[in-house]
């Protein structure tokens, strides 16, 4: 039998005292295409990062194909829903893309050939190889975001955690960047967090429904009373428009 | 004017004074650099000033001033560096504390000894008129340890500047690169004390690095301009200064920010044209 690849267990996290995530079960089995959604505040973020290891839980457990994060930080790709950096910092789109070599790349010192192979490569798959040599200060969202892709990318990773990646992306952009991530899938298990469920249930083959608890998950079918239920209310159905 | 040069070609203290600032400038730029895109200015201000613990316990005992700045300026970036790691929120007020303290510990030993004026005079503001060739070799040897550290680490040191959560996801190290960091700080902090003075070492750090940042797309141009730049402003406050006989390590500052200042004026103006 082969590993899930992300096996969360009995989950329970807080800041300062205040519960953000309660009771958390989930299984997400290699090659998955797996869908994270809910209301802001949801705790979408907080999941992601405590899958990779920023966060501690104060109980439950977390395993990357049944080993700890830590141990297995070279398997995980990973797209922040924010930038954490400056605009203004001096670095070019290459070597921001090559900074996801780093843990992984065999050579010592500088980037090596293989690293820069690597990351011309996944710069060609998000589109973002005519920038290369290009300041990150003057990209559009849009050309960052395909960026970060590229630099989670350049890991060659085993599982991406994609949170909001295509929130600065416009419509036609955001169907080339899914169809890049379907096209990954082939490799790699994806998890996706995204506030678009209609459009993202063309892709994905799994959902995970994420208020403070999961209020569905696997393969629960998303009908309208469980959307009502994570929102609120006032949030059209699924559609799939194929 | 030609005295200057005249005085250059025969007497060492000059040669001295010309290449301790060139010596100077390569750590300021490497270190700088990093100074410069991790707004750690304040960070580096604290270890700077309260080197002069070190320096004026060092001094008291009648040790060398600078080996006493070096401990002292490496205790200070490892305590501010753990205290940053470690209680993120008290990080201003540990930095005025340590920045404070460390210079009320010089002053009182300085006192205590003897030449008091001229010697915390010459801490403080520097004298690039008397290095040695002892200060020339260690400051040689303190750059060569920047240059290697930095060239192995590049990689590694533009990472957890550029964006330290994905450098842990990246499974880097980063406290243990933050601290190394801190302490590369604190080796050019004393690399610089002989040429400007530890009150002055900041602008030192940061403003040839700050210009540098002005013009180029990485961190790796940005240490080779703030360098080079570095040995520009060294060598011309040298050479103002020297006939009105002005203070040496004044003068390099101020014709660093004056650069500083027309290379931000310059580059407005081009982004408005
Ligand atoms: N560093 C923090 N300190 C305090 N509270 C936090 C912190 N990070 C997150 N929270 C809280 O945790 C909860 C979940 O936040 P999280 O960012 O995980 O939500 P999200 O589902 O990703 O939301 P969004 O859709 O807006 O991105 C929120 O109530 C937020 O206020
Ligand atoms: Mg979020």
């Amino acid at each position: 039998m082969t590993k899930a690849a992300i096996e969360i267990t009995d989950l329970n996290f807080s800041i300062e005292n205040l519960s953000i995530l309660e009771n958390i079960n989930m299984t997400i089995e290699q090659g998955d295409f797996a869908g994270l959604v809910g209301p802001n505040g949801g705790g979408k973020t907080s999941l992601i990062k405590l899958i990779l290891g920023l966060y501690k839980p104060q109980s439950g457990k977390i395993s990357i194909f049944g080993e700890p994060v830590k141990s297995q930080r070279k398997a995980i790709g990973y797209v922040p829903q924010y930038a954490n950096f400056n605009n203004d910092f001096p670095i070019s789109v290459q070597d921001t893309v090559l900074q996801g070599r780093l843990g992984v790349s065999s050579c010592f010192g500088r980037y090596c050939r293989e690293d820069k192979v690597i990351a011309q490569k996944v710069m060609q798959e998000t589109e973002v190889f005519d920038l290369a040599q290009r300041s990150i200060q003057s990209l559009s969202g849009g050309q960052m975001q395909r960026v970060l892709v590229a630099r989670a990318l350049a890991a060659e990773p085993e599982i991406m955690l994609l949170d909001e990646p295509t929130a600065n992306i416009d419509q036609r952009a955001e169907k080339d960047i899914f169809d890049i991530f379907k096209a990954i899938n082939e490799r790699m298990t994806i998890l996706i967090i995204s506030h678009d469920i209609a459009f993202v249930s063309d892709y994905i083959n799994k959902v995970f429904c994420l208020n403070k608890t999961l209020v569905c998950h696997d393969s629960t079918p998303v009908t309208s009373d469980t959307i009502h239920k994570l929102y609120g209310g006032h949030v059209s159905e699924v559609h799939h428009h194929h | 004017m030609l005295e200057f040069f005249n005085t250059l070609a025969t007497q060492s203290f000059l040669q001295n004074a010309l290449l301790g600032g060139i010596l100077a400038s390569i750590g300021c730029g490497l270190t700088g650099s990093f100074v410069v895109v991790n707004r750690i200015g304040y960070m580096a201000g604290g270890i700077a000033h309260s080197v002069l613990g070190g320096m004026g316990i060092a001094y008291y005992l009648g040790l060398n001033p600078f080996a006493g700045a070096l401990v002292a300026a490496l205790l200070a970036a490892i305590i501010i560096g753990v205290i940053k790691l470690k209680w993120q929120h008290q990080e201003d007020t540990t930095i005025g504390a340590i920045w404070a303290v460390g210079m009320a510990i010089g002053i009182i030993f300085i006192s205590k000894s003897d030449g008091y004026n001229t010697n915390l005079m010459s801490f403080l503001f520097g004298n690039i008129l008397i290095i040695s060739d002892e200060q020339l070799f260690i400051m040689l040897l303190l750059d060569i340890i920047t240059i290697i550290f930095v060239a192995i680490f590049y990689k590694q040191l533009v990472a957890i500047s550029f964006d330290i959560e994905f450098a842990i996801v990246r499974a880097i190290n980063v406290n243990l690169f933050y601290l190394l960091l801190l302490c590369l700080i604190a080796i050019t902090v004393v690399l610089l004390i002989q040429v400007v003075g530890l009150i002055l070492v900041i602008a030192l750090l940061t403003l040839p690095a700050a210009i540098a940042k002005q013009y180029v797309h990485s961190i790796g141009m940005m240490m080779l301009l703030a360098s080079v730049l570095g040995m520009i402003f060294t060598s011309t406050g040298l050479f103002v200064s020297y006939e009105p006989d002005l203070p040496a390590g004044a003068t390099i500052i101020l014709v660093a920010g004056i650069a500083y200042f027309i290379s931000s004026l310059a580059k407005s103006f081009i982004r408005f044209k």
